[in-house]
């Protein structure tokens, strides 16, 4: 059985996500405690706001460094994937690093409603055991307003005025745009392959 | 592509769904994780929770049926209705709640939006308004909407309204148009697509709902992003994988409807 921590940077969504693990029939921790962080068996950085107060939230704690060191599995999720990567527009903020790239604001272009916000295509890039069981075309949610460009750790894309990482892999290290927690069966799917890592 | 959304309302009163006409007149529906569960599996892209009751009488959404929902729902939700500080929002998006929808307290004290989007970020901020056309032609805000005996017109022109809310920080905007609310003959595409023309946050179209080509016609004549409705919903008149087929067949993109096996 998967020993599961979720990390508290201050996302409402925290909730959301312990509920969709305790349907799959996972009970999962909170805490900000490294030593309970370390010794979980897969950690989530559940993430909804802005990206310079959860960094700081993180740094705060030491938990950048935490999160940093890891080598079981750990997803990010909406804002907390944006944290994983090296930079983000949003308040010109350092992020972890621990995947390849930026995160950018969306076009500011009249005809792109931003927030995206609803339900879009996933486009599969790259096989992985993250996307066992998800199909080409598959639909999750989004809500965000900033995205990452994809690239070679992307698994799978999705489009909003251009194409954007939806779901990105580095080793140990897995991130998905759109919100399993609120993605129906497809999100249920994801969140399963993630804990089978 | 992203897709658009068919959002059904559910109006909420002591703990259970209720239903009404033109604000007035409730009876009991059911139970409310009975009938989330129930459009979930019908293909709701989202559902919205209105406390008809919380905003009028200065009562607090209570939390025990927002985490209820959250527990069992595996579609996005928002909650609408008596949300009047940080500290309400806080405590239902705690809940599991994605998004909150403030109307009259934020014609009340406006920097409510900025403190939400601040605290929370823009994507849990939906600004609903409640806007009827006046017989100057002006369409303007209607505040308290939610008890006819308090309703009242405001000088607020709506899409004065509609820019000053974006710049405060909505993420979403709901137009519940009230001059085609619950009469069932059609959207306010006029008064829609005026809006739509000057909102770069997404936008739900409230209020008229009585057929699948009112759904047709405010997809592709007013561009709105998602379509609210409740009675022909609630009322078995559009079964919503047939409206979503539908819709499709229009060039309309939708989510398929339904689990996928």
């Amino acid at each position: 059985m998967a020993d599961v921590v979720l990390i508290d940077a201050g996302g409402t969504n925290i909730g959301s996500v312990q509920y969709a693990l305790q349907r799959l029939g996972v009970d999962a921790a909170m805490s900000g405690d490294p030593m309970r962080i370390r010794a979980a068996s897969h950690v989530i950085l559940p993430g909804v706001g802005a990206a310079a107060p959860g960094m700081a939230r993180l740094r705060m704690n030491g938990l950048d460094r935490v999160v940093r060191e890891l080598e079981q599995p750990v997803l990010g999720v909406c804002l907390g994937m944006q944290l994983l990567f090296e930079h983000s527009e949003e308040g010109d903020t350092a992020c972890l690093g621990v995947v390849p790239g930026v995160v950018r604001h969306f076009p500011r272009d009249a005809d792109l409603r931003v927030p995206h916000m609803g339900w879009n295509r996933l486009h599969l890039e790259r096989d992985d055991v993250l996307l066992r069981g998800v199909e080409e075309g598959d639909f999750a949610y989004f809500v965000h307003s900033y995205a990452a460009a994809t690239g070679p750790h992307v698994l799978a894309s999705s489009e909003h005025g251009s194409p954007f990482a939806a779901v990105v892999r580095k080793n140990n290290f897995c991130g998905m745009q759109f919100h399993p927690e609120r993605s129906a069966d497809v999100g249920a799917r994801l969140l399963e392959n993630f804990l089978s890592l | 592509m992203l897709t658009r959304r068919i959002i059904p309302c559910l109006d909420v009163r002591d703990g259970q769904v209720v239903k009404g006409v033109r604000f007035r007149d409730h009876v009991v529906m059911g139970g409310i994780v009975e009938l989330a569960l129930r459009y979930r599996d019908a293909g709701a892209d989202e559902l919205v929770f209105y406390d008809i009751t919380a905003s009028p009488e200065g009562r607090r959404v209570d939390r025990d049926w927002v985490e209820r929902v959250a527990r069992v729902l595996d579609i996005p939700f928002c909650v609408a209705g008596g949300i009047r500080s940080v500290g309400d929002a806080r405590e239902v998006l705690y809940a599991g709640a994605d998004k909150v929808s403030v109307n009259s307290p934020a014609l009340e004290r406006p920097d409510l939006i900025d403190e939400l989007s601040v605290a929370f970020g823009v994507q849990c901020v939906v600004v609903g308004i409640d806007s009827l056309r006046d017989e100057d032609g002006c369409w303007r805000v209607r505040q308290y909407s939610g008890d006819p005996d308090r309703t009242r017109a405001l000088p607020r022109d709506t899409l004065d309204w509609v820019r000053e809310a974006q710049q405060r920080g909505a993420g979403e905007i709901v137009l519940n148009c009230m001059g085609s609310d619950g009469v069932r003959d059609g959207y306010d595409i006029e008064q829609l697509a005026r809006v739509r023309e000057i909102c770069s946050v997404p936008l739900v179209a409230s209020g008229g709902a009585g057929a699948v080509r009112h759904f047709v016609e405010v997809f592709r004549e007013a561009g709105v992003d998602a379509a609210l409705a409740a009675s022909v919903f609630h009322a078995g008149d559009i079964a919503i994988p047939d409206l979503k087929r539908q819709l499709a067949e229009q060039g309309v993109p939708v989510r398929e409807s339904g689990r996928r096996g």
